[in-house]
């Protein structure tokens, strides 16, 4: 197991946000965290990334413990985290993006050749390189904040609503390059949505959120089947 | 026709100044989104140490590069030291957004009576290293003097010099990151904490060199309450906000339009306008442009 949690807790002020979670993620696989508004996986995902402060428990990543640690941190431990909407600088260039995700490596040698990998993986991002991020459309900022991330060299990618706000059609290229993306680079991905069924359907693993406690884990074909997180999350 | 030629020469070269504290006033707002109200006087101590090594070593040209060190120092020391612990604890409540300003007004109070406590109150002298008469066209002079020559060199020197650290290094990179999206900045691994402190001690610098050149391009004087330095700050912030408060480009800018136009309004009009002038400018370009000049919110925001 690459990444465990054990008995974590999050408050966000008074309220109690994380309750007691423990989930472990195996080494190369895609887990889905799906639930409601609310549920606390965007507070479980914030905390994984240091940007939140667990009030106990343990995470442990690749045998070591990662709480406390600072985001600027654990990106040079390989986690990277896309935080929810989108999250590019509008005011810089998709180019300055993306070399921002390699900022910490040091070696322009290595970014340049990772910029050349990213603008394989989305063409858009290489025809709009040197456009200012804010021009991108929804999708494209999507890819370019994934872009980002994969810059960095992760092992553990941490994705926050990745398809919020994007059409059917833009969703479906998104959640097909986080699957090829996981495959390629041997990442371990812990993937927060609220789409559930297009976040189950490239997942490995399927994690159940609702009021900061996990309800429910499975492999993602069998939550599919589960007609309690059918008729819960699936709407059908 | 020459009058008004020379009239442009003395707005640019005081312009260019402004530009400096401008920008030093714009790096502080964009690294921490303080007002800082203290830079007028950050500039004044870094002067003076400016004309202590003066005093030491009877060299202008190792005052101006020694003063702008101690500008960026005493600038980092301030960001470290005093407004990391009161941005800290003041992140909430009604006066979050103001207690910041109010410390800094407090800390011109504070260095003023420091400077007056080392150097005294009363007037020391910088002389200007290069003669400040105007170079002369047959019968007539110019108002171009070597000093102000020299000014108009460094000025530009050390804007290409900033403008080159902004868009082609990863330490500008990081800079113009983290005043937009710390939180972003922090996930790629930048020390966001420690670009602020580099963003203070850039200003610091540019403040120094703006006390530095002013000084020189007038009549030398330098006094804890000097005039000279809060016409500066005045000035500086005129032009920031001009500009835009977020823009180094609109910081110039501002700069150099505020600067000729006080320039013709002095010549053309009198000198009791000045500051009316200045004020009509600020009004009349925020009513036409409320973001500034250059503005940093442009295309779609999906």
């Amino acid at each position: 197991m690459s990444l465990n949690v054990n008995n974590l807790t999050v408050h966000h002020g008074a309220i109690r946000a994380v309750d007691q979670v423990s989930l472990a993620v195996p080494t190369g696989k895609l887990a889905a965290i799906i639930g409601s508004n609310g549920a606390g996986k965007t507070t479980l995902l914030r905390t994984l990334s240091g940007l939140n402060k667990p009030t106990s428990g343990t995470m442990n990543w690749m045998g070591e413990s990662i709480a406390g640690v600072k985001p600027e941190n654990l990106v040079r431990r390989g986690i990277s985290h896309v935080s929810e909407g989108k999250s590019v600088v509008p005011e810089l260039t998709v180019r300055e993006n993306l070399l921002l995700g390699a900022i910490w490596r040091k070696n322009s040698k290595e970014a340049k050749q990772s910029l050349d990998e990213v603008t394989t993986i989305f063409p858009r991002l290489g025809e709009r390189i040197e456009q200012r991020s804010d021009t991108l459309s929804g999708g494209e900022r999507q890819m370019l904040a994934i872009g980002r991330a994969i810059m960095a060299k992760p092992k553990l990618l941490l994705l926050d609503e990745p398809s919020l706000g994007l059409a059917p059609l833009v969703i479906e290229q998104i959640f097909q390059s986080i699957r090829d993306l996981t495959h390629t680079m041997r990442l371990t991905v812990l993937l927060v949505e609220q789409n559930a069924m297009g976040a189950l359907k490239i997942a490995d693993l399927g994690i159940v959120l609702n009021l900061g406690k996990v309800v429910a884990v499975d492999n993602a074909q069998a939550l599919i089947n589960d007609p309690a997180v059918r008729a819960a999350y699936l709407g059908y | 026709m020459f009058q008004a030629f020379n009239t442009f020469l003395i707005g640019i070269t005081a312009g260019s100044i402004y530009a400096l504290m401008a920008i030093s006033i714009v790096l502080v707002w964009r690294s921490t989104r303080v007002v800082n109200f203290a830079q007028a006087g950050m500039a004044l101590l870094s002067t003076y140490v400016g004309y202590e090594v003066i005093q030491q070593f009877d060299s202008y040209w190792l005052a101006l590069p020694l003063a702008m060190i101690s500008g960026a120092l005493v600038a980092a020391l301030i960001e470290l030291v005093f407004m990391r612990l009161l941005l800290k604890h003041s992140s909430q409540g009604a006066i979050a957004s103001i207690a910041p300003i109010i410390a800094t007004l407090g800390l011109l109070g504070v260095i003023k009576a420091f400077i007056g406590f080392i150097w005294g109150n009363q007037d020391v002298n910088i002389e200007s290293p290069l003669s400040n008469v105007g170079f002369s066209i047959g019968s007539q002079t110019l108002a171009l003097s070597p000093m102000k020559l020299f000014i108009l060199i460094a000025v530009s020197v050390l804007l290409i010099s900033l403008t080159f650290v902004f868009q082609k290094t990863n330490l500008g990179l990081a800079l113009r990151a983290s005043a937009h999206a710390p939180e972003i900045s922090r996930l790629s691994g930048i020390r966001v904490d420690f670009v602020r402190t580099f963003g203070w001690a850039l200003a610091g610098a540019a403040g120094g060199a703006a006390g530095m050149l002013q000084t020189a391009n007038g009549n030398g004087a330098l006094a804890p309450d000097s005039l000279e330095f809060s016409l500066l700050l005045a000035f500086g912030f005129i032009a920031a906000v001009i500009g835009g408060l977020d823009s180094l480009l609109g910081a110039v800018v501002g700069a150099l339009l505020l600067g000729l136009v006080l320039a013709f309004v002095l010549t053309y009009v009198g000198g009791s306008l000045v500051f009316i002038a200045a004020f009509l400018l600020l009004v009349g370009i925020l009513i036409v442009r409320p973001a500034g000049i250059i503005s940093q919110r442009a295309g779609r925001r999906a």
